[in-house]
């Protein structure tokens, strides 16, 4: 049976074989990176700085061309993030690339809530890759990627050490996104500081556990740049999209009175430094991180909140089946007994408006009874004094008639009397 | 109130004994140079702003010594929950047989915190226990040595690195322009080019007239002042808000030795007009305006002060009083008789028409009982 044949395969120890000629497999990466390239690449940057530190001048200088933006005003009440995608084309490479600039980060007075906007935008890209790998038919091949691959945190040059807000914010994204300090405007600091600065801010990133990017040293063609590239971290940059003609070239460069601050040259500034780390050896491997690392944390701690497990209490590995048919049973079996809960509740109430409304048509029918019976005495009463009224109206009109023949009768006796 | 007139130097030119008309109260400017020698003077000036924006390398190079020696910065951490100290430090300067006794007054882990509500709060209550020591003092009996701490100068350091003023500089601004001159300034100036200082500087003097920020005027020339000066003053009006550079280095430039920053492509030079705008900022509050920083302080921000001071006891006073007494005694001008005697008339009507009314209600009952 198929079954017992890969048991039994599995517990051998594996071969290597050698060719007897050219076989042609050794074509696979080159497969490999021809369907990647028609697929086309894919890659975000989240830079996160003060208002007015230089990160859509840098981002610029970094791609050679002009990003349209507007400055930023510094009177805004929070912090909020703003997303931007450009299609880029560079030989037959196509890049889709998002910057997400950080709007207002570092104004306000009270700074307390201003990393909360970013890790939620974060969580948010991760959300949604999320919910499109658990869909049932879900097309992840030609889904657009906006989970953040790399975030550019912009130091601002103090000279001393970090500011309270950067160490803050750092350890809030430091477990969920590759993250590359660098410091910003860094032509205002002179060379002996720039060592003293450096050291301070790694010392400080350290003692707080705060973990940044490392380049990759396992791979023997990168690792030996990668390497002393860590040593350089973070990075002094300057960025400029001016153009200065230096010597017989026209380089880009910052004029001052002083002379001319090239973006190029690498004793003036790590620009390119950071050019060649970013994106020209290690874009890929940050692509892999952010999915490997980042990303499989954010889901696994989204799918454990969610209850679902890897194995069960008795160490037997669950199948996602078994713990989504639980789920769902239970799911059920809740929404059933909130029904008949509500379905109760519903009872009860009918029952007591019930009677309360009994109680109230039984007091209305007491007053009406009583209403009756006051309406029936008066009547009586009343009949009373009818009955009083006309007796004596008899017995006065008696009176009067009798009165009356009494006079009558009393002259014609007086006549006859007369007569007699 | 207004601002004293301004303090110049004439030239006392020695009239020959033949000239009656020559009385000699020329010299007393001279009589008062000597007196205030003697005396010496003082200065309090303080520096607020965030932690790296360069303060105390600027008060450095502006009076040319080592204010701040084994300072110790905090770390970051340190810093989430930090709250604003104020500190002094007072040297004892001498020029050419002038003294003076300045004091600085810094103010750090101002803007620090993550949370820096009303982190300007010690900032103005130590500015309003300087004037009210002095206040005190001032009405004391003795008054032959007060000590004047109130604080002349404030500079305000703005950061380069945003697009103008921030929330939080607004509002320091504002809850101090009442109380001390301020004197705002761009600072680490060197990580700007030209074109970026004059649009910075542009911004924030719109922000600040926006706002409604009244910060230090410098004075109006006199109109017999001679044209190079009014030149002078004009520049340094339309200068404002300085960007300047401090260095606590000497570097070689040029041959000469001088205060300055090294770097990769060029010396930056602390003194060098071209370079920053450092040098007008220690003519201005130096050389020229450190009088007028002093007599405005007193003049109007005291004066303020204490004003409001008074006004508060007395309307304090004036309320005690009206629980006591029937009649509403008016605080501050005096009752005069003719409205004392309306008020008497109105008092008796209103007892004679509630005299009539209990009659007549008295009435009305004992026709209701009978």
């Amino acid at each position: 049976m198929a079954a017992t044949d890969v048991d039994v395969f599995s517990s051998e120890e594996k071969r290597s074989l050698s060719l007897g000629g050219h076989v042609g497999f050794d074509s696979l990466p080159d497969q490999l990176v021809s369907k990647s390239v028609t697929q086309g690449f894919c890659f975000n940057i989240l830079c996160v700085g003060e208002t007015g530190i230089g990160k859509s001048t840098l981002m610029n200088t970094l791609f050679n061309t002009t990003f349209e933006n507007e400055e930023a005003s510094h009177y805004q009440n929070g912090v909020y993030l703003r997303p931007r995608t450009y299609d880029l084309q560079e030989s037959n490479v196509h890049l889709k690339l998002t910057i997400v600039d950080t709007v207002g980060f570092g104004d306000q007075i009270n700074k307390e809530e201003s990393y909360k906007p970013i890790v939620d935008y974060i969580d948010t890209q991760f959300e949604n890759y999320l919910q499109e790998e658990l869909k049932i038919k879900r097309s992840l091949f030609n889904y657009h990627d906006t989970r953040i691959h790399i975030c550019l945190y912009f130091i601002a040059p103090t000279g001393h050490s970090l500011k309270s807000l950067d160490l803050v914010t750092m350890k809030k994204l430091d477990s969920k996104v590759n993250i590359i300090p660098i410091i910003a405007k860094a032509d205002t600091i002179s060379k002996s500081e720039l060592h003293k600065f450096k050291i301070k801010i790694m010392s400080e990133l350290v003692s707080n556990g705060v973990q940044i990017y490392q380049f990759p040293t396992d791979d023997e063609a990168v690792s030996e740049i990668n390497s002393s590239m860590n040593a350089h971290l973070p990075f002094a940059v300057v960025g400029s999209v001016e153009e200065v003609k230096v010597g017989n070239k026209t380089v880009r460069a910052r004029q001052y009175p002083w002379g001319v601050v090239q973006v190029e040259n690498e004793s003036h500034c790590d620009f390119v430094k950071l050019r060649e780390m970013l994106i020209r050896v290690n874009m890929e491997d940050l692509r892999e991180q952010t999915h490997a690392r980042h990303y499989e944390l954010y889901r696994r701690c989204k799918l454990e909140e969610m209850g679902f497990k890897d194995t069960d209490p008795d160490s037997q590995p669950f199948s996602l089946q078994e713990t989504y048919e639980a789920k769902r049973k239970e799911f059920l079996s809740d929404l059933q007994r909130k029904e008949e809960e509500m379905r109760q509740m519903f009872v009860n109430k009918v029952k007591e408006t019930e009677s309360e409304l009994k109680e109230k048509e039984r007091e209305l029918h007491d007053k009406f009874e009583q209403l009756k019976r006051m309406h029936q005495e008066e009547k009586r009463k009343v009949e009373e004094k009818r009955r009083d009224l006309e007796e004596e109206m008899n017995a006065f009109n008696r009176r009067k008639m009798a009165a009356e023949t009494l006079s009558l009768s009393q002259p014609l006796k007086k006549d006859k009397d007369k007569k007699n | 109130m207004t601002t004293a007139a301004r303090y110049k130097s004439r030239v006392f030119k020695s009239e020959d004994s033949e000239d009656k008309q020559y009385v000699g109260f020329a010299t007393l400017p001279n009589q008062v140079h000597r007196k205030s020698v003697k005396k010496g003077f003082d200065f309090t000036l303080m520096v607020a702003g965030e932690s790296g924006l360069g303060k105390s390398t600027l008060v450095n190079s502006l009076f040319l010594t080592d204010l701040y020696k084994d300072r110790k910065l905090l770390n970051a951490e340190e810093r989430i929950n930090q709250t604003v100290e104020i500190t002094k430090h007072t040297v004892d300067i001498e020029e050419k047989g002038v003294k003076l006794k300045l004091t600085i007054v810094d103010t750090p882990g101002f803007g620090d915190a993550v949370n820096n509500n009303e982190c300007w709060k010690p900032i103005t209550d130590y500015i309003d226990q300087q004037f009210e020591q002095y206040f005190r003092d001032e009405s004391g009996l003795n008054r032959k040595n007060i000590l004047d701490n109130r604080v002349h100068c404030c500079l305000y350091f703005i950061p380069p690195f945003g697009h103008g003023l921030r929330p939080v500089d607004v509002e320091f601004m504002k809850a101090l322009h009442e109380k001390v001159n301020i004197i705002p300034l761009v600072a680490k100036a060197d990580c700007l080019t030209p074109n970026e200082i004059k649009k910075l500087k542009d911004r924030v003097r719109d922000e600040i007239e926006r706002f409604g920020i009244k910060v230090y005027q410098f004075p109006e020339c006199d109109s017999d002042e001679d044209e190079e000066f009014k030149q002078m003053d004009k520049e340094l009006k339309e200068c404002t808000p300085f960007a300047v550079i401090g260095s606590n280095t000497v570097v070689e430039a040029r041959g000469q030795r001088v205060r300055g920053r090294l770097y990769p492509w060029g010396i930056v030079e602390v003194e060098n007009q071209s370079h920053c705008d450092f040098v007008k900022l220690r003519n201005m509050l130096i050389r020229s305006h450190m009088h007028d920083l002093k007599d405005v302080t007193c003049d109007v921000h005291y004066e303020n002060y204490r004003a409001h001071c008074i006004q508060e006891m007395t309307s304090k006073l004036a309320q005690d009083n009206r629980i006591d007494s029937p009649i509403p005694i008016l605080p501050l001008p005096t009752p005069d008789a003719e409205t004392e005697r309306l008020i008497k008339m109105k008092d008796e009507e209103l007892k004679r028409m509630q005299e009539m009314l209990e009659k007549m209600q008295q009435q009305m009952h004992e026709k209701d009982t009978c």
